[in-house]
Order: C-alpha cells, then structure tokens, then sequence
C-alpha cells in the first residue's frame, strides 16, 4: 500500500533562531499509528505544525514532504485550505485553550464540517451530534450548546477528537493529546481515540513524552533528541532499543515493584546526536 | 577617609557602570528603528535649543516692530511676523523653553508622587491599598483637560498654575502602573527575604520595589508627555495657560488664530513645533517599550 | 445559589464603589469651588454694592457657616439638583447644560463611529502583519493621531476644506441661514431635522459636523487602534487560532471569525473609554468650530469664572465618566460568556 505520508530530511528552522529546531527528520508513514516520543524542546510538535504548514515564519526545507498526492512542501495555500481540515487533522494539548472560549462547542464541530462541505446548518448539526455520540458523549444535544468552559477537561479533549476526525480525514496529528488531562481519564480519552482510528484507517502521529502511551497504542516508534530522529523501531521492540539516548529515557522511567534508588538521570552527550547507524 | 579606603565598596562601584550599560543599550536598541531615532532626534534638538536659544534666536521675542506686522517667511524672518511684529522664529525657539520646563516639572512631581502613592499602597495592602486607589479612581474619573481646566479656574489663569494643575491631574495613572507592578512583586522571595532580614518597609519599598517599577514608570512618563504637552498647549491655546506675551506656543496659536485667513503662517509653525514634539514623545515611548519589555525581546 | 450570592456581592461591592467614587467627585468639586480666587458674593451683587448687601447675600450663600455645614448645603443642593443660575446666561444652569449637550453628544458620536470604524480594522491589519511595513505605517499614523494637538489641525481643517476647497460648511452646527428655521425638540439637530422633514437644514448640519467628527474620530482612533492591536496580538498566538486554522478556515476567516470574536468584549470597553475622551477633545475642538456645545459652554465660563455653571460642568462630566465606565462593565458581562 501507498505510504499516507512521506518525508525525507525535514528541517526547519524558526524565523531569527541560530540553529534549527529540527535536522534531517526522514520516516514514511502508512495506514498505522506511529509515536513520536522525546523530550521538551526535542523538536516533535514542530514536526507535526511543519506537516499541517502551521508554521509562516519558519524557514523549511525537505528533500520531499509528500501527502498522498499533495506535495506539502510546494502547495500553495489555497490548496492546503482543501487538505487542512479535510483530509488531515491535528488534535491539540489542550481543551482549555485550543476550543475558542465564546462559541459554543456544537458550533465549532459543525463548523469544521461546513468549512468542506457544502450543507445546511441543521445537516451540519446532525452530523456533529452523531460525532459527539461516537466519542461517547452521553448526551450530545445538550453538549452541543455548551461553551468551552462548562465542560471538563476530558469532555473538553473528546469534543476536540470529534471536531477533528469529522471530515474523515486520512491523516491526523496528535500533539500530545492527553497531558493536559487528569490521570483517571486519560485512558478512556485514548481508547476512544484508537478506536476511531482504527475503524476509519487513518494514519496516526502521536507526538507524546509518554514512553508507556507510545508503547501501549502506537505500531512504530520515533525517539527524537535535539531536533533529530535518534532512532526508529517497532513499539513492542521498544525495550530493546539501543541508541545511548532511548536507554536512558527508558532507565529513567520508574517502576511499580521496581527498587527505591534515585532513578537514573540523563547524563547527556554530545554523541547521542548521532543517528543510530553511527553508534558504535 | 583611610577606613573607607580599606573597605572595597563594589556595591556602588559595580551598579554604576552596569546602569550606564544599561542605558547605552537601551539607546542603541532605539536608533536601530528609524521611528524611535526621529524622537531622540527631536527631544535632543528641543533640548539644545532650549539651552541655547538666546544664541540660536535671530531676534528678541518681546521686541515689537510695528512697521513689519504680519510678514510673511522671508530671510530675515525665517517663519514670519506676528501682528506685532515679532519674529515668529524666535518666539518658537524661546518657547522651547517654557515647554522644557513644563515637561521637567510635571515629571520631578508626577514620578515620585505617583511611585510613593503606588508602591505605598501595592505593598500594605488592605485598607490602605483601598484608600489611596479610591482617591486615584476620583482623579481618574475625570478626563485630564477637564479637571486641569478646573483647577485652573480655581487656582487663576497662568503658567506656573496650569502645570500644577497638569501634575496634579497626571500622577493617578502612574500610581496605579506602579501599584499593579508592586502586586507582582510583593509576594516575590527576595522581598520575604529583606523582610525576614528586617528591613524597614520604606527600605523595602526604596531599595527593592521602586527600581523594579522604574521601567514601566519610565514608558508609561515618556507616553504621558505627549499628553501633557498637548494639555499644556490646550490650556495655553484657551487662555489658561501662559499668559501673553509669553512665547507658548498654545497661546500663539490662540492669538494666531484672528489673522489665519491671510496669514497663515501665524498659527502653522507653532502647531508643528507641538506636533513634533508631541510625536517625539509617543514614538519615543512605543520604542522604550520594545526595548524594555523583556518578554518582547526574547520573542522569536 | 452560590453563585447568586456571589453576583450579588459583586454588585453590592460595585454599587458601594460607585457612591464612594461619586462622594468623593462631590468633595473634589466643592474644594475646587472654594480655593477660588473669585469672590462669589461680588459676582453676584457687582462691584459697588453696599456693605448691606453683601453681608446679606454672604448668608444667604451661607458662607459665614462653617466648611463641613457647606459641604452639606452642597450636597442638599446636589441632591435636590439645584445647582444655582449661571452669571452669564441668568439662568438655571441644569437647564443650560441640558440645552447644550445634544449637541456635544451628537458630535461625539458621530466622531466614536468614525473612530472605532476606521481604529479597528487598522488595529487587526497592523496585528496580523506585525513588524512588517503595515504595521509601522499604520502605527505612524495613529500616533500622528494621537500627537496633534486638534485645535491646530482643526483650524488648519477649516482653512484647507472650508476656506480653501469649500468642501464642507464652515463653524456651527449648521448655516447661519437656517438658524430657527427647525424646531427644537431633542436638541440633536440631525434628528430634529429629520423630524421636521427639512432636509435642506439636515443636509446643512452632516456638512458642518463632518469635519469637527471627523478629527474628534481620528484622534480617538490613534488610541482605538493601539489597543485593538494588541488586544489581537493576544489572541492570535492563542491555541484556539491554530485549531481554526487546523480545520482549514484561511487566515481571514480565522482572524475575523475566531479571533476578532474574543476581543469585543475588550473592544466595547475600550471603546467607551474613547468616548469619555471624546468630550476632552470637545472642549478644544468645539471653541475652534464655533459649536455651541457643551465645551464652549464650559470654557467661555471658565474665562469669566462663572463658579457655578463650571463646578456643575466638572460634576457632570465626571457623572458621564462613571457611567461609561458602569456600562461597558455590564456589556462586559452580557459579551463574555465566562461571566454569565
């Protein structure tokens, strides 16, 4: 099958900065879930903005940033209006400040689906009430009529899933869709996620700090550090991985059951720069 | 005088010449946009005119020539004459004078009354807090013009007067600036720390609060000086201002305004001259703000 | 119910805020009315009254009574809206002043829909193109607005569009020739105009407020603008914007849409705020273009010291001031969800 995405040797560089956020990313994604895990200022969520061409000011260069037919690196904008939105998606942190604080959440559902297809209001509300049923919203009529903040922070994050996956898109990015979330719904915020990723066959990016998230409901696994992709493996392999970094990221992650020793920190090194084909 | 010697001092030493850094920053951040070098530029050639304007003027600003009334620009009177015959150019230089002082004035009093009534009242608190913003929230519930034109009226029509009457009425916004700034500060751990040291409030409030008020105070005084020169000039253009035959430019412009039709060079150079400075102080202002701002400056 | 408790403390807690504010305007007045240079009792009687005379209208003023009693005659007349007759005019001064409002407030008005239609717009073009060249021209141009002192750029206005190029009607509200031609029912002229069907007089009246409004407009919109502007900067680097633009709205409807819809509630007050400055801007404007209004009013009894009619002046205008300032808090709370 035909990759959903393609990207070879991404860079990007912020307007003004010295160096550039992100180096030589290359991987290809097909109808799977693929985990992009790394550190604060690692350079994930830029990659995701760059893929949605979020990001104006941003210098970019790739030897090739392919979206199905749609070349992301030469589109004009009026063609990515068609594919934002329509045929890729982006899921943000947080409900509190990624739902527009005085429209009401059934509006901005429907308007997602009013900006791709042409239909009356209340076949728009239809179609964004069946959605709020599906992210197991138990009763979407009157959710619908709430603003932001008179829902919760999970209820908050499944009206954003549904505003997103509404348009049957192919592809959808999720920048770290549930550290915003208390601990206690996290997992049912993710099992709703996965089950309609699942259902619809779309591709995934989950850009996550959350080692046992990416392992529990990714396929593939990309380990960034300092802008680069360190190294790329199976997500069941994921305890094998041998990249100097990952072991310490793993190390790192404290245990039930495990012994009461400080856990390790990352010693860092210049080194783990290097891809893992240069490790030695 | 040998003890003194003895003990190194780094203290002073070290914050003079990191202050002077500071501000020769602070100046080459705002020649670096052309917007804010205009108003360098103009607030620096107010200030040398007004110190050497007997030298710059060509001719006495009070001497009357009734022979040459209402002349237009030529090369001996570079702006004209007015109805009295007075060389408009130099009565524009001499008024520089008048604005300079309104401007020192207005700042020596409206600053320290405006910081001591802000931090006093951001750093108590409670009732105190409640008094003194309730007095500012009276001031500031009149627009500036009005309540100067007011105390003016009450007070008598003059110069010395109408920038009484322009401190008194610009010192509210300031006090709440610095009480706002003080509110984020009073909770911060050094200011605990000098508190648990046992350091007086007025210590406190002098050595570790005022400082951190004085840059938003500094903007916020460089923005208002345009407003009070504007006031000034509007006092000056009622005849609540300085009086005849004082250069203030206001005031020419309120005399200049019967001759307009025909001679129109009576009311246009003075106007400049008040726009120009004004614009100084707003351009300037914007800029200072860019340059000490911080969370604008580490932007991407 | 809590939150029934708590709006109701809030409103409490404002309604105390208001009457203290409004106390201390009274005080503030008076003081002001009393440090006066000019002597009340001879404005009244004139210069050669009898010792006789002056004593009696002395206690008739009650100023042989001590300052606190004053301030309570003060503050009965206040309340009982007696505010005495004006030197100048012989007359009641509430009745002055309710003649020459409308037309302050119709200039003002005329002059915040110029300045909040043209600030705005400018405000959001100058936020989304920060740092580029829109942005500095347009930050120029209002603190060029913000700059000009609008008694010179007034009568600089009339000599160029009304002397010069005869574009628009010279001083007053309208021609000399249509003076008592329209009778006066509000006192707002276009309205009265329109009542009345002459619309010769109505078309005479927008020519000659066009101008005064539209400077008045422009000087308010400098600070319109300036506010608009970062108001939108705020709100662009929200995550919200980003959702819209994810859900591929173009950068135009997630400007207007989106953004520009979490600053209106800012907007409204800001707006009133340019308002209340209007007047000051009046004051000034209104001596240039001979418009009897409220700012002549006060600045021609000013010049006379005419106490009574300028304290009520002072007094109202402070009135005016809190009350914008009430009112854009209660569009606060019809605007914003969040406070409902």
């Amino acid at each position: 099958m035909d990759p959903v995405l393609d990207i070879q040797r991404l860079s990007i560089r912020y307007a003004g900065a010295p160096a550039p956020a992100v180096r030589d990313v290359s991987f290809t994604l097909g109808r799977e879930r693929l985990g992009i895990v790394g550190e604060s200022g690692s350079g994930k969520s830029t990659v995701g903005r760059a893929i949605m061409r979020l990001l104006d000011t941003a210098e970019i260069t790739a030897d090739r940033m392919q979206f199905e037919e749609v070349d992301l690196h030469n589109a004009p904008e009026r063609q990515m209006l068609d594919v934002r939105g329509k045929r890729m998606s982006m899921i943000l942190q947080d409900p509190k400040f990624s739902l527009n604080p005085i429209q009401r959440c059934g509006h901005q559902i429907a308007e997602a689906y009013r900006t791709h297809v042409k239909c009356s209001k209340s076949e728009a509300r239809a179609r964004a009430i069946a959605m709020l049923e599906q992210v197991h919203i138990r009763d979407p009529e009157r959710v619908y009529d709430l603003y932001p903040h008179e829902v919760s922070g999970g209820m908050g994050q499944r009206v954003m899933i549904a505003m997103m996956l509404l348009t049957d898109p192919d592809l959808v990015i999720a920048d770290e869709p549930t550290s915003a979330l208390d601990v206690t719904v996290r997992l049912q915020v993710l099992r709703i996620l996965d089950g309609l990723v699942r259902d619809k066959g779309i591709g995934l990016i989950m850009i996550s700090h959350d080692l046992n998230l990416v392992r529990a409901f990714c396929d593939r696994v990309l380990i960034m550090y300092a802008g680069r992709v360190v190294e790329a493996l199976d997500a069941r392999d994921l305890d094998n991985a041998q990249h100097p970094y990952s072991r310490g990221l793993l190390a790192a992650q404290p245990r039930i059951g495990g012994t009461r020793e400080p856990l390790p920190v990352l010693a860092r090194q210049d080194s783990w720069l290097e891809p893992l084909e240069a490790q030695a | 005088m040998s003890m003194t010697r003895d003990i190194p001092a780094p203290a002073p030493r070290r914050r003079m010449p990191q202050s002077l850094i500071a501000a020769r920053n602070i100046v080459a951040f705002l020649t670096r946009s052309p917007t804010s070098l205009f108003g360098l530029v103009v607030l620096a050639l107010l200030i040398l005119v007004a110190l050497f304007a007997p030298l710059i003027a060509t001719h006495d600003p009070y001497a009357q020539d009734l022979q040459a009334t209402l002349q237009p620009p030529s090369g001996t009177h570079f702006f004209g004459t007015d109805e009295l015959g007075r060389d408009i150019f130099s009565r524009l230089v001499h008024g520089s004078r008048i604005t300079l002082t309104i401007i020192s004035l207005v700042t020596v009093v409206v600053g320290p009354l405006g910081l001591f009534f802000g931090t006093v009242a951001g750093y108590f608190g409670g009732k105190v807090d409640t008094v003194l913003m309730r007095i500012t929230d009276i001031f500031l519930s009149f627009p500036s013009l009005i309540l100067s034109l007011a105390f003016v009226a009450a007070l008598g029509p003059s110069l010395n007067n109408a920038i009484i009457a322009i401190a008194l009425t610009a010192w509210p916004p300031i006090a709440r600036l610095a009480r706002a700034e003080t509110l984020t500060f009073r909770q911060a751990d050094y200011i605990s720390a000098a508190r648990l040291q046992g350091a007086s409030a007025a210590r406190i409030i002098w050595k570790s609060i005022v400082p951190m008020c004085l840059p938003s105070v500094t903007i916020r005084l460089t923005l208002n000086m345009a407003t009070v020169i504007l006031t000034a000039a509007g006092l000056g253009f009622l005849g609540l201002g300085a009086q005849p035959p004082l250069p203030e430019w206001g005031a020419m412009i309120a005399t200049g305004r019967r001759y307009m039709i025909d001679s129109w060079w009576l009311v246009t150079f003075p106007g400049i001259a008040i726009l120009c400075v004004s614009l100084a102080f707003n351009l300037l202002g914007d800029g200072l703000r860019d340059a000490l701002d911080p969370k604008q400056m580490n932007k991407r | 119910m809590r939150l029934d408790r708590r709006r109701l403390n809030g409103i409490a807690e404002q309604g105390i805020s208001i009457f203290v504010t409004l106390f201390g305007l009274l005080i503030l007045t008076f003081v002001i009315g009393r440090i006066m240079p000019v002597d009340p009792v001879r404005a009244i009687v004139g210069e050669d009254a009898t010792r006789e005379v002056y004593e009696t209208v002395y206690r008739q003023l009650g100023l042989d009574k001590p300052m606190w009693q004053q301030f309570l005659l003060y503050l009965r007349d206040v309340v009982t809206l007696d505010f005495g007759t004006s030197i100048r005019t012989g007359q009641p001064v509430l009745q002055d002043i309710a003649r020459v409002l409308p037309a302050t407030i119709e200039l003002a008005t005329f002059a915040i829909l110029i300045g909040a239609g043209l600030g705005t717009p400018l405000g959001v073009i100058a936020a989304v193109n920060k740092d580029r060249w829109p942005d500095q021209l347009i930050r120029v141009i209002s603190l060029m607005g913000h700059s000009m002192p609008i008694f010179w750029t007034g009568m600089i206005a009339l000599l160029v569009f009304y002397a010069n190029l005869g574009w628009v009607g010279g001083s007053g509200r309208m021609s000399q020739f249509y003076i008592g031609l329209v009778p006066e029912r509000t006192n707002f002229l276009l309205i009265d105009s329109a009542l009345a069907g002459e619309w010769e007089v109505f078309r005479s009246a927008i020519n000659h407020i066009i101008l005064p409004a539209a400077l008045l407009g422009y000087s308010s919109s400098a600070y319109i603008t300036r506010m608009t502007r970062s108001f939108m900067l705020d709100q662009l680097g929200q995550e919200y914007v980003t959702t819209a633009r994810v859900k591929g709205l173009s950068r135009r409807q997630t400007v207007w849409r989106h953004a520009f819809g979490n600053i209106r509630v800012q907007l409204v007050t800001i707006v009133a705020l340019a308002y209340g400055a209007l007047l000051e801007g009046a004051v000034l404007i209104e001596t240039v273009f001979a418009w009897p209004g409220f700012g002549q009013y006060l600045t021609s009894n000013l010049l006379i010291g005419d106490m009574n009619a300028v304290m009520t002046c002072v007094l109202i205008v402070g009135v005016i001031f809190i009350g914008l300032n009430i009112l854009s808090d209660i569009l606060y709370r019809v605007f914003d969800p969040r406070t409902r």
